[in-house]
């Protein structure tokens, strides 16, 4: 049922929050350091396990967690659409070049990691 | 009388008018890029459209949550909030294969640790260098230089301010966009022709739609290699940078 999906993201985000925020007590951050790509890490293994096992999530279950993951671009919109974005244009040119640098700079690095990758192929 | 209904209507279904206008407002930027006959940047459009839509919202109220805190808009601030974007987040996850992973082997890899640090070090450094000098702050906008996601998810994870959040996203955006623009026309001169190139190209930029599109438009047979490592970028970078990303980040410029 496709309410299984959704409550499998649901644990997945509570251990993996809880993780987190134990995390961010015992590093001195205030709430949540990696919750989100704990719980990420611990969707893959447990799709990945039932997989290997033979006994992989049902149709309606791979559905609900499909719905949730359809929704990720709107509700991106829905966030972009009520931050604070009067005061980031004060400070606006930060986010072009800061934007513009990690772009070119990691297009740069593609021929050089790419050739790490064809020396250890040979 | 009527205005009263309307108005009671979008406060009573807040959340539900808000899938309306998300729907509404990606119809149009849909419909937009592929007028223009660029049909991948429906997504990077409609996050610009967000993105002005807030700013109007801010100006008209003065407020800071853009659009929701318009009365009848509110229920953007709920689906846009901080529950239901990481609930998607992780729901993206979903499908992806460890045995992918291992796949794309060890350039993959190599390219998604570089790829993370390089853009959140070269974000930092910008932002320190343009006047940001609060870790939590110089940390969030170079989560923006990775994606526009781990930007807000740093931000919310050490507590920075909503403007600066808003910095980080508009960064991510930038990111995204200006990938889709360049890709096609440096892919020649930085080898991207092969599977192996396509998936370290997919590990070191990492923004989805930036990718898919940017791919797309260089050769459609190389997106799903690019996509297959961008999977892993936003979150590896939502682990990495609100962690250990930050300490270092503390380190050097706390």
């Amino acid at each position: 049922m496709e309410i299984y999906g959704l409550g499998l993201v649901a644990m997945c985000m509570f251990i993996g929050s809880f993780i987190g925020r134990i995390i961010g007590v015992l590093v001195g951050v205030s709430g949540d350091v990696g919750g989100v790509g704990f719980a990420m890490l611990l969707l893959i293994l447990i799709t990945n396990y039932l997989d290997k096992k033979g006994k992989p999530l049902s149709q309606g279950t791979g559905r609900g967690i499909l719905l949730l993951s359809s929704l990720y671009i709107p509700i991106v919109v829905a966030m972009s659409a009520n931050q604070d974005v009067v005061s980031a244009f004060q400070g606006g040119i930060v986010a072009f070049i800061a934007g513009g640098v990690a772009t070119v700079g990691g297009i740069m690095l593609v021929p050089v990691i790419s050739k790490i990758g064809s020396n250890k192929n040979e | 009388m009527i205005r009263d209904i309307i108005i009671k209507l979008f406060t009573s279904y807040d959340l539900v008018a808000a899938f309306g206008i998300v729907a509404l407002i990606m119809l149009i930027s849909y419909g937009f890029a592929s007028a223009i006959g660029q049909k991948r940047m429906g997504s990077a459009i409609s996050i610009v459209v967000g993105l002005i839509l807030a700013y109007i919202g801010g100006k008209y109220t003065g407020g800071k949550n853009g659009l929701a805190d318009i009365e009848i808009f509110a229920g953007i601030g709920l689906l846009g909030g901080g529950m239901f974007r990481d609930f998607a987040i992780i729901s993206t996850a979903y499908g992806a294969k460890i045995e992918n992973l291992k796949k794309a082997g060890l350039p993959g890899v190599i390219s998604l640790l570089v790829g993370v640090f390089f853009s959140l070090f070269a974000g930092a450094i910008i932002a320190f260098l343009l006047g940001y000098k609060d870790p939590v702050d110089i940390a969030t906008i170079g989560g923006g230089a990775v994606t526009f996601i781990v930007g807000p998810v740093t931000g919310t994870a050490l507590g920075a301010s909503s403007d600066v959040i808003a910095l980080s996203i508009a960064t991510g955006v930038v990111k995204s966009v200006l990938t889709m623009i360049i890709t096609p026309f440096i892919a020649n001169r930085i080898k991207l022709n092969n599977p192996t190139s396509a998936m370290v190209y997919g590990g070191l930029i990492g923004t989805t739609s930036g990718v898919a599109g940017g791919l797309a438009a260089t050769n459609p047979e190389l997106v799903p290699y690019g996509a297959m490592t961008a999977t892993f970028y936003t979150g590896l970078g939502s682990l990495l940078v609100p962690s250990i990303g930050f300490l270092i980040i503390r380190l050097i410029f706390g």
